[in-house]
C-alpha cells in the first residue's frame, strides 16, 4: 500500500474499523424483538467495513491477493522445502493396505544429529506431475500412510514435522468408499495421541479438513502468505452467496490470512516470508522455516511427553468462541 | 422390542417440512400414522428425519433426560456477513426449531442404564458444527469420562459452520481430543449416524466411535454427491454414500431400523462396559 496512508490517517481508519466491528458484535448480541429490524444497520456497517478494507489495503482485495499467493505455481512445495532443509531425506511410501498416495509424501530426515519424520501434502508443477500428485488432494491411503509414519516416529521417539499444502481431501467416489471421513478422523486422533513433539507448518493452501488432518500439532506455524480455511473461498461463495464469482468477498469474510488467524488464536506463530513472497526465493523461505522449526522443537523437547500431550489437547479444547450467561468466551 | 409406551412422537414435532406422501415410495402419508410409526414410512420403511427432541424421546427412558450446557450460545467472532449477517441466521434457526443450537447434550437413562447423550438436529443451520457444538460435545465427553457413563452420539450434520471460519473447522480437532479423553478412561462411545451425516462431523467424532451404527438409507459421506459431481465430474453409482453402501465397504458396523435402535444401543453398551 502507498506509504502516504501511514500515520494519522491510517490510525483514524483503524479506529473507525474497530468501532464498526464492535458495533456489529453488539448488534449480534441483541435479542430479537418484534418490530425491531437491524438488517439495514448491519448492511450499512458491513458495506462501510468493506470500503475501509479496500482503503487500508487489507479487505477483500488483500485477502484475495493472499489466496493467489498461497496458490502461486512457483511457491515452494513440501518436497522443495524437504530438499532444501534435509539433504539425504529418505522417502517412505505406502499405507500397507491399499496404495501409495503421491498427494502425501513422508519420510526420514537427518536433522542436527538426530532424525525427524517429515510428512507433507505435495502438489505438482506441470501437467504430468500435477495429475500424478492429484493436485495435492489426498485419498484415504494418503492419510493412512501419514498415520503409519507417525506411529513409526512414535516407536523410535522421532519428532514429527508436517508441511500443510492442499486444496482439500479428494472428493471422489472411490475415496469415499474407502472411508475418506474416517481416514481424516483417525489421522487427527493419531496426532492427538503422539508422545513425540509435533510441529505443523502451513506452507501454502490449508484447505479444510484435508489440511487440518496433518495439523493437530503442539505448534502450528503459518507462512505469512499462506491461507488456512474452513472451505475454499469459491465453495463458500457458491454456498452462501449462491455464486462462486463472489469468492473475493468470501475470502475476506472467512478470515483466512495468517494475520487474521494469529488474531483469532488459530495459529501459534506467523513466519515472515522473503520479500515478495516465498516463490521469489525458495532457499530463503526454507531457512525461515528451518529456524522456526529449530526454536519450536527446542522448546517442545524441554517438556515431558505427557505434559506436551496435555497442552496440545488443552490448546485445541480452547478453540472456539461462544457466549455463556452473557459472557463471551474465547 | 423398544418400549413403545415411553415413546411419544408428536405429529407436528420437528423435522423437515412434513410431506403429504413418502418421498421414497410415494405412498400417501397420514401425519398421525407416521408419528405413531416413529416417523418411518409404514409402506416402504423410509426413515424420515427426527428432531433432537423426538430423538431424545425415542432413546431416553421417560423423564430421565437432563440437559447440560444449556446456556451456551453462538457468538460471531468473525463479524461474518454474506447475504445476511450470521447472527440473523442463528436467530432464525432458534426461532424455527425452538432449539438453542444444532446439538443438545445431557444425561439420560436407557433401559435404566446411565448414559451421556449428544444429539444433533439437522434443522438448526444444517446441523453445522460451530464453536457451541464443539464445546457441548467436549463437556458431554468430560462428563462421560468423569462419571464413567458411556456416550451415545446421534449425528446429523452438513459439516462445518462456515460462518465461524477456521474456528468451526477446529471443532474437528477439539471433538477428536474429546473422544481421546473418553478413550483414555475408557468409557464406551457409540455413534448413531442418521440422514445426513457429512463433512467435518463425518471426519471427526462420528467416525471415531468404538461402534458405528447407522439408520437405513442415511447419506453418510465426507464429500457430498453434489460436490463430487461438480468438482470431479464423476458419475455416482446407485446408492452412493448411503448407509448400505457404507456397510458394504466396511465403514460402519451395522444398520439398525429405528424401532430397534434403543434396544441395540443398550445391548452394545452393556457388552462394552
Ligand atoms: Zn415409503
Amino acid at each position: 500500500m502507498p506509504s502516504g496512508l501511514f500515520g494519522k490517517k491510517k490510525r483514524a481508519l483503524q479506529e473507525e474499523e474497530g468501532r464498526l466491528r464492535r458495533r456489529l458484535a453488539e448488534l449480534s448480541r441483541l435479542p430479537t424483538l418484534p418490530g425491531v429490524h437491524l438488517k439495514d444497520e448491519v448492511a450499512k456497517i458491513s458495506q462501510r467495513l468493506r470500503e475501509l478494507g479496500r482503503v487500508r489495503g487489507r479487505g477483500e482485495g488483500a485477502s484475495w491477493e493472499k489466496v493467489k499467493l498461497a496458490r502461486h505455481p512457483e511457491r515452494p512445495y513440501a518436497l522443495d522445502y524437504i530438499g532444501l532443509m534435509f539433504p539425504g531425506f529418505i522417502e517412505l511410501r505406502g499405507d500397507r493396505c491399499f496404495a501409495d498416495d503421491p498427494a502425501i509424501v513422508g519420510g526420514l530426515a537427518a536433522y542436527q544429529g538426530r532424525t525427524l519424520m517429515v510428512i507433507g501434502h505435495q502438489k505438482g508443477r506441470d501437467l504430468a506431475s500435477r495429475t500424478h500428485r492429484n493436485f495435492g488432494m489426498p485419498r484415504p491411503e494418503g492419510y493412512r500412510k501419514a498415520q503409519r509414519l507417525m506411529r513409526l516416529a512414535e516407536k523410535f521417539g522421532i519428532p514429527v514435522l508436517t508441511l500443510v499444502d492442499t486444496p482439500g481431501a479428494y472428493p471422489g467416489v472411490a475415496a469415499e468408499e474407502r472411508g475418506q471421513g474416517g481416514a481424516i478422523a483417525t489421522t487427527l486422533a493419531c496426532m492427538a495421541r503422539l508422545d513425540v513433539p509435533t510441529v505443523a507448518v502451513i506452507i501454502g493452501e490449508g484447505g479444510s479438513g484435508g489440511a487440518l488432518a496433518l495439523a493437530l500439532a503442539d505448534r502450528v506455524l503459518m507462512l505469512e502468505n499462506s491461507i488456512y480455511s474452513v472451505s475454499s473461498p469459491e465453495a463458500c461463495a457458491s454456498i452462501l452467496w449462491k455464486d462462486a464469482a463472489e469468492a473475493k468477498l468470501a475470502a475476506e469474510a472467512l478470515r483466512l490470512t495468517s494475520s487474521d488467524l494469529e488474531d483469532l488464536g488459530v495459529v501459534d506463530e506467523v513466519l515472515p516470508e522473503p520479500r515478495g513472497g516465498a516463490h521469489r526465493d525458495h532457499a530463503a523461505a526454507a531457512r525461515i522455516v528451518k529456524e522456526a522449526l529449530e526454536e519450536n522443537l527446542r522448546q517442545l523437547e524441554l517438556m515431558k511427553p505427557d505434559r506436551r500431550r496435555r497442552e496440545r489437547c488443552g490448546k485445541f479444547r480452547r478453540m472456539g468462541v461462544w457466549r455463556e450467561n452473557g459472557l463471551t468466551l474465547f | 422390542m423398544a418400549q413403545r409406551g415411553s415413546v411419544e412422537i408428536s405429529p407436528r414435532g420437528g423435522g423437515e417440512k412434513r410431506a403429504d406422501s413418502c418421498p421414497a415410495c410415494g405412498a400417501p402419508m397420514d401425519a398421525e400414522e407416521l408419528a405413531a410409526n416413529l416417523r418411518v414410512c409404514p409402506a416402504c420403511g423410509h426413515h424420515f428425519p427426527l428432531s433432537a427432541g423426538e430423538r431424545i424421546e425415542l432413546l431416553a427412558d421417560q423423564g430421565s433426560w437432563e440437559e447440560i450446557a444449556t446456556e451456551l450460545r453462538s457468538d460471531d467472532p468473525l463479524g461474518f456477513y454474506d447475504l445476511r449477517p450470521y447472527h440473523e441466521r442463528v436467530e432464525e434457526a432458534e426461532y424455527e426449531t425452538g432449539l438453542s443450537e444444532a446439538m443438545l447434550v445431557g444425561t439420560a437413562r436407557m433401559h435404566n442404564m446411565d448414559v451421556v447423550l449428544a444429539v444433533m438436529d439437522f434443522r438448526f443451520m444444517g446441523g453445522s458444527m460451530g464453536s457451541v457444538v464443539g464445546e457441548r460435545f467436549w463437556r458431554a465427553a468430560e462428563l462421560a469420562a468423569e462419571a464413567r457413563y458411556p456416550m451415545v452420539a446421534v449425528c446429523a450434520s452438513g459439516g462445518a459452520r462456515m460462518q465461524e471460519g477456521m474456528l468451526s473447522l477446529l471443532q474437528m480437532a477439539k471433538t477428536t481430543c474429546a473422544v481421546e479423553m473418553m478413550a483414555s478412561v475408557p468409557v464406551p462411545f457409540v455413534a448413531t449416524l442418521t440422514h445426513p451425516t457429512t463433512g467435518g462431523v463425518m471426519a471427526s467424532f462420528a467416525t471415531l466411535a468404538d461402534v458405528i451404527v447407522a439408520e437405513p438409507g442415511a447419506l453418510l459421506c465426507f464429500s457430498g454427491p453434489r460436490v463430487i459431481e461438480q468438482t470431479v465430474k464423476e458419475k455416482l453409482p446407485e446408492g452412493f454414500g448411503r448407509a448400505e453402501s457404507n456397510l458394504e465397504h466396511g465403514q460402519i458396523d451395522m444398520i439398525v431400523p429405528r424401532r430397534e435402535l434403543k434396544d441395540r444401543l443398550v445391548q452394545v453398551l452393556g457388552m462394552l462396559e
